[in-house]
Formats: structure tokens, sequence, C-alpha cells
């Protein structure tokens, strides 16, 4: 009985060091990838093509998403504003949520099941099929030549995508609010116009979408380097960025919106 | 281990996991010469190219690669130290979103300010040597796999290394894929000056082409010398593997518990032995 309880927590110190471990080597992996004079004439190349397979390619799952929840928001404000005879606010409430909070975090939800995955497919099948090895071997670093690429294009795109989706967005909402519903289109933009303050919430969305690009990129790119070069190993990981990138956000959403917009 | 030696082991230990893979290794290969290390699947043979390559350190003992202990080598260092080493990897290893000639222009790319018309010529060169001049423009996946290998060869001559590690280039290859690598690695160890080490299981192409061999099992070096010395190497165990005996030092069973155990004391002998 005695030695059974001394076991699981063994168990439970033993995940717990391995958790630390893996954390280490994330952190270590990070800085060994980005830190050092990087060469725009070969960087260059590679991180414009990255930022096309991860951003460029990421728009059309973002805008199609950003013009439903903006016009889904406008349906549900213009629902329950109506009570209160301020359905002339609905562009303010749709630019305030997708701002702060439904832009940033929706992107990176869908940025980690689109972009994320792919990375951490990619750069497991890399390992699995020996490619990083081979540059290892050439002389080449692949923390440099592959990895920063991706990381790089991944912090580079996330804020830009989280942008387009609230611009999308609120563009949605105007179709739906003004167009359909028939919100006067003056208060729809008079409104937007008067609550929306730069600093505090276009900033402070784009200072959100920031930190998830750079954890959700981070996972899934570290991920990807870090599987067990099998099939099965792959797919375990390509899993694990998903929900791990997915838990971050959320949990790293509510800390960063307790900072900036927490002032009781 | 003398002087004319390119890579001298040295009582390397090596454990992964629980599993010891090397138990004080010791071997020296000679420059410009093609050496053979052979032995059972899963013997650690790749594991061996990978600590000589760096890519793995060993837990104790030295690895000195042209004079340099490859253990202690700070990265920058190692990473020079491997464009002087060339490595033919057992799947080929070619980057799949590059065509064959953006494949072996890698490291000249990577390495050197060579103008773009000089690469093209050096690659078709490479290309040339290994008989695939007319497969520039195809992507990996179009090539079948003794194909991929050669191009893997011409990217692995890209940048004239000293040093070529061939990882199993013979294993699943049809025999004329086999008969070319054969004469590739003979001809361009001959014509380059190079000094090779193979990797194999497969006894008579190692041997037909080795200046030198050594045959690791049980994580030590059971006999090498020449290969006629090998062919009448007194150790059973490397007789066993050099004929592919089915039964001998190296047992037919995998270890298992007593055969009683299993089926009631009804069946004798067998299961319980290695």
């Amino acid at each position: 009985m005695a030695s059974a309880l001394m076991n699981r927590i063994a168990r439970v110190g033993r995940r717990g060091l391995d958790t630390l471990a893996s954390l280490g080597r994330a952190g270590f992996f990070l800085w060994r990838s980005l830190v050092g004079a990087p060469n725009p004439s070969v960087g260059g190349p590679l991180l414009i093509q990255q930022i096309y397979r991860i951003g460029v390619l990421s728009l059309a799952i973002v805008i199609v998403s950003g013009l439903f929840i903006g016009m889904v928001l406008a349906l549900q404000g213009y629902t329950i504003l109506t009570d209160f005879g301020s359905e002339s606010a609905i562009g303010q409430m749709i630019a305030l949520t997708l701002l702060r909070e439904l832009g940033p975090v929706v992107t990176a939800l869908l940025f980690a099941g689109r972009a994320g995955s792919a990375l951490t497919a990619e750069i497991g099948l890399m390992k699995a099929t020996e490619q990083l090895s081979s540059m290892e071997m050439m002389g080449v670093d692949p923390l440099r030549r592959v990895m920063a690429p991706r990381l790089w294009a991944g912090f580079i795109s996330m804020p830009l995508l989280a942008l387009i989706f609230s611009v999308v967005g609120i563009w949605g909402g105007m179709l739906v609010g003004v167009e359909w519903l028939g919100v006067f289109e003056g208060s729809y933009w008079g409104n937007m116009q008067a609550s929306v303050a730069f600093a505090d919430d276009v900033v402070n969305g784009v200072i959100k979408s920031l930190v998830f690009g750079v954890a959700c990129t981070w996972i899934a790119v570290y991920q990807g380097y870090d599987c067990v070069p099998t099939s099965a190993g792959i797919s375990a990981a390509t899993t694990r960025t998903v929900v791990f990138s997915s838990l971050t956000v959320l949990g790293l959403d509510f800390v960063l919106t307790a900072v900036m917009f927490g002032s009781f | 281990m003398t002087d004319s030696s390119y890579i001298l082991l040295d009582d390397v230990v090596f454990t992964r996991g629980s599993r010891r893979i090397f138990d004080g290794v010791s071997l020296a290969v000679p420059r410009g010469r093609i050496t053979a290390i052979m032995g059972p699947s899963g013997t650690g043979k790749t594991t061996l190219l990978k600590l000589i390559g760096g890519q793995l350190r060993p837990d104790s003992g030295s690895i000195r690669v042209k004079g340099h202990d490859v253990p202690s080598l700070k990265r920058r260092d190692l990473y020079r130290l491997r464009e002087d080493i060339g490595m033919l990897f057992q799947s080929g290893a070619l980057f799949t979103d590059l065509s064959v000639f953006e494949n072996v222009a890698f490291p000249l790319r990577v390495h050197t300010r060579l103008p773009d018309d000089m690469i093209r010529d050096i690659v078709l060169m490479k290309l040339e040597a290994v008989g695939l001049r007319g497969a520039r423009n195809l992507m990996p996946a179009e090539l079948s796999g003794g194909m991929t290998r050669r191009v893997a060869l011409a990217r692995s001559i890209a940048l004239d290394p000293e040093l070529i590690l061939y990882d199993e280039p013979f294993a699943g290859q049809d025999p004329i894929a086999m008969g070319v690598l054969v004469k590739l690695i003979r001809e361009l160890n001959a014509i380059m000056g190079l000094t090779s080490v193979l990797v194999s299981h497969d006894v008579p192409e190692s041997l037909s082409i080795a200046d030198y061999a050594c045959i690791v099992s049980d994580g030590k070096v059971i006999g090498e010398g020449t290969p006629e010395a090998l062919r009448n190497h007194a150790s059973p165990k490397v007789q066993q593997f050099l004929h592919g005996n089915p039964d001998g030092p190296v047992p037919f069973h995998y270890p298992a518990p007593d055969a009683r155990a299993d089926w009631g004391g009804t069946v004798e002998g067998g299961a319980g032995r290695g």
C-alpha cells in the first residue's frame, strides 16, 4: 500500500521532471534558432517563402471565418441591443469584441489548426526521412536554415492575419447590421470611431496576437523537431501542437486580458 | 593506430537508454582506402557513422577524425569539419521540395560563393559522374530507389570531400542498381582519392570493394583485417556472419523463457536457448 503510494508519487515527480526538461529543451531550441547574425541574402528568400506558406495560404480560412463571425456578432448584438433601444451601438460592440478578443484568439486557434499542424508534420517528416540529419552532415545547421525562417514567418504573419480577421469581421458586421437589419450607417461607423481607442484597443489586440503568434509557432516548430520520427510519432506530435497551442492561447488570453483591460 | 589513419576510434562506449550499443570499440580507418564495417542488423552500424560524424556523443572513449577529437569540437568547428565529409544516407535523404539539380547544388549554394553558371557546370559534372545528368529536372518523388541513392551520392561529393560515409548503400537495391553503386563507390574512391567508410550487411558486395573490413557484433569488433584475412578468420561468429548460417554463435531463437512455461512441459528443447 505504502509502496504503491510511493510509486505514484515517484511517477508524478518523474512526469514533472520530464515536463521541465522538455520546456528547457524547447527554450534552448528557440534560443539557438533565433540568436545570431542573420544572413539576409540567404535568409530573406527563405523567410518570404515561409511567410507565403504560413501567412498567405492561411488568408482564405481567416477571411471566411472573420466574415462569418462578424455577421453572427451583428445578428446576436442586434437582437440583444434592440431590447435596450441601443442597436446603434452595434458597430462599437462588434469592433471592440473583434479587436480586443475574437480577432487575436480565433485567428490563433485557426492558425494552430491550419499552419501549426502543417509545420509540425512537415518538420517531423523531414526528421523521419533524415533530411535534417543530412543537412547537419553537410555542415548546415537545420535550426538556422529550416527552423528560424518558419519561426520568424509565424511571428510576422499572426498579427497581420489577426488584423485582417478583425477588419473583415467589422465589414461582415456592417453587411448584416446596416445592409440587412437597417442600422443607420453613420451611427455604425461613428460610434465605432468614437469608442475604439488606438492605443488601448488596436495596439493591445496586436500585442495579443504577437504573443499568440510566438506561442503557436514555437510549439508547432518544436513539436516537429522533437517528435519521434515514426508515423505514429508525427501523428502524436501534430495532435499535441493543436491541443497545446489552443490551450496556451486561451490561457494566455486570460492573463493578457487581465493585465490589459483588468484595471477595475 | 598510425598517422595514415583518417579516423581513429579508441575504446568507444555508447549507451542508448538502458541498452549498451558499443562496449569498447576501437578501430582505425586508413586514409585513401575503402573500409567496410559489417555486422548483423541492429548492431549499431549507423550509430557508429553518427558518432564519427559528431551527430551523437559517446559515453566514453575518443573519436578522432583528421586529427580532431570530434566529441569535444565546438559547434562551429564541427560544422566546418563536416564540410570535408560527405555522407550517403540509407534513404538518400534528398530534400523532397527541391529538384535533383537543386539537391546537388544545395551544398555548393550554402558553402561557396560561386556564380550560378559555375554551380551549374559542377552540378552537371557530378550528375554525369553518377550517370544522371539527364535526370536533373526530376523531383525526388519521381526517382527509383537506385536513382535516389545515386543523386544523394552526387550531392555528397558536390564539395569534393575527403571522406565519404556510406550508410547501407546496397540495402534494398536490385542487382543492376547494386552493380552500379559498387562501380561508383570503387571509381569515386580511386579517382577522387577519397577515404571511404562503408557500413553494410551485404557481405559479397562489401568485401569485393573494401581494402579493409571489420565486423561489429554485440558492441565489439569481433574481427578485422583485409577481406582475405577476414574470410580465413578463426572466429565462428565471423564465419557465421560471412556465410549467413541461420544458427550458430548468433542463435536462431530470440531469448525466451523455458519452453515448459509456455507449453506445460510437452515440448522439449528449442525455445530456451540464447
